[in-house]
């Protein structure tokens, strides 16, 4: 990361790996809030989205393996079969992976319609392996999710930096 | 252009990577589905996952205990409320007590075997897992509580699912409405036997195997037959709600409506293991293709 010399960036490239987990875990806790009925339906999967915005900003810490871990806890919180979250978001990495130069490029804006489908893709991945085993097709409202979380896109990086903006602080005093 | 240059960067490229990641989820996933394997791994994780589970329950739990301080009102009508229906309850236990001896003391005539008294536990629904593929929830009971696997969960109207996944700490709950799990059932009104299956939405299941004929009408409370051995007897289940006799088919298309919910209310019911059915004696060859009916059916 020393070839790093774009401002835009600078304040995420002395992300700590302590940093990144405890997001993903707060993402997790999100993920598992016990929700029910519209609620349900509309709330992102956090997780997903954080997998998304690690794996486009941090490539090098966050890639696939971190996001098959993620997709492991997730399978197993939310009791689906083991492996369909973890295949989803490696997929959803994957892609993030071979594109993340060009989405940097954009304004945190325009990354919205591409973010859009990125979430997409991971479900399309969770159907088509739901189809696989034969299991209940989900309602409509199941893709809802992903717009949510593409909505939510562009205060990911305000939330992420929150508690970096506070150590220079500490230090200062 | 702002990354570490290719030549920096080792190990395998993105595509194998991406194709180690799938062959591998895809491994679990037949694992899983398949040969019903891998449960450490789930159990480790699960352990992990366990206290981010109880932490994002918390809020609940505070908004339960804070909304507690407020409520008084309604509480007083709710007690007013209980009275009332522990009045009419009354009536009707005492009236039950005497069958109960009753029925006892013709079930001794008959030389028939006795009921079995079921024992209960109460549990609370921890999270409602957000899987559009399976329709499950998770119970704060667990293997530690003495919960086994197969257990019939209800709550105060009717059954609600069966265990069919368990952790220390918490175990899993399938759910009547999830696809293709079937409950066998009685009607109330004739007593005809049948069997209710999920069919993976919400609030809805089919009653399957009726011919079109059948004395079935909208209405019609079905409950447990208890003779898979897994669901004791005379629970309620559904209601039958619509019925479509369609000529072309020889089995009447029944649906009906869960008579319980797991959106009503948190507490449920988790019953305890009926005894095992015993082994049924050696028999005649031309009578087996008559009793095979009975091993089909529950969940495994």
């Amino acid at each position: 990361m020393a070839f790093v010399d774009s401002s835009k960036h600078e304040s995420l490239s002395n992300v700590g790996n302590r940093f990144i987990v405890l997001s993903l875990i707060v993402a997790l806790v999100l993920n598992l809030l016990p929700l029910q009925g519209i609620a349900l339906s509309l709330r992102p999967d956090c997780v997903a989205l954080l997998v998304l915005y690690w794996s486009i900003n941090q490539p090098q810490r966050v890639g696939m393996g971190a996001s098959f871990i993620m997709g492991l806890m997730m399978d197993v919180g939310d009791a689906s079969m083991f492996g369909q979250h973890a295949l989803s978001y490696s997929v959803m990495s994957f892609i993030a992976l071979l594109m993340h130069r060009r989405l940097r490029i954009f304004s945190i804006y325009k990354q919205i319609p591409q973010v859009t489908l990125l979430l997409l893709s991971a479900q399309l991945v969770m159907l088509l392996t739901g189809i696989l085993i034969n299991a209940n097709l989900p309602e409509w409202d199941f893709l809802l999710a992903s717009v949510s979380g593409a909505l939510l896109w562009p205060l990911l990086p305000t939330l992420v930096r929150i508690p970096q903006r506070r150590r220079p602080d500490s230090n200062v005093l | 252009m702002e990354t570490a240059p290719q030549f920096f960067r080792h190990g395998p490229g993105p595509l194998a990577r991406l194709l180690f990641f799938a062959l591998l989820s895809l491994l679990l996933m037949v694992m899983d589905t398949r040969f019903k394997y891998l449960p450490e791994i789930r159990q480790t994780i699960a352990m992990v996952l366990n206290p981010l589970q109880r932490m994002a329950y918390l809020p609940a739990e505070i908004f339960d205990q804070v909304s507690g301080l407020f409520v008084s009102r309604s509480l007083v009508d709710e007690i007013t409320h209980l009275r009332g229906r522990h009045l009419s309850d009354q009536g009707k236990l005492l009236e039950l007590s005497a069958l109960e001896a009753e029925n006892v003391q013709l079930r001794n005539l008959l030389e028939m075997e006795l009921r079995v008294e079921v024992q209960s536990t109460t549990a609370e629904i921890l999270y409602i897992p957000n899987d559009p593929f399976s329709r499950k929830v998770t119970l704060d009971k667990g293997s530690l509580s003495g919960t086994q696997l197969g257990q019939v969960v209800v709550d105060d109207v009717g059954v609600i699912g069966q265990i069919t996944r368990i952790y220390p700490w918490m175990s899993e709950v399938t759910l009547i409405t999830d696809k293709d799990h079937s409950v066998p059932v009685q009607l109330v009104r004739n007593g005809l036997r049948s069997m209710v299956v999920g069919i993976g939405q919400d609030g809805i299941m089919e009653l399957r195997y009726l011919a079109a004929n059948a004395d079935i009408q909208s209405g019609d409370l079905l409950v447990t037959s208890g003779i898979d051995g897994i669901y004791p007897p005379g629970l309620p289940v559904a209601t039958v709600s619509k019925i479509e006799s369609d000529t072309t088919y020889s089995f009447a298309r029944i649906t009906c409506i869960p008579a319980a919910g797991v959106s009503r209310n948190r507490q449920v019911l988790i019953l305890s293991p009926l005894p095992p059915i015993p082994e049924r004696p050696e028999e005649p060859v031309e009578n087996i293709r008559k009793d095979k009916k009975r091993g089909k059916i529950g969940l495994r």
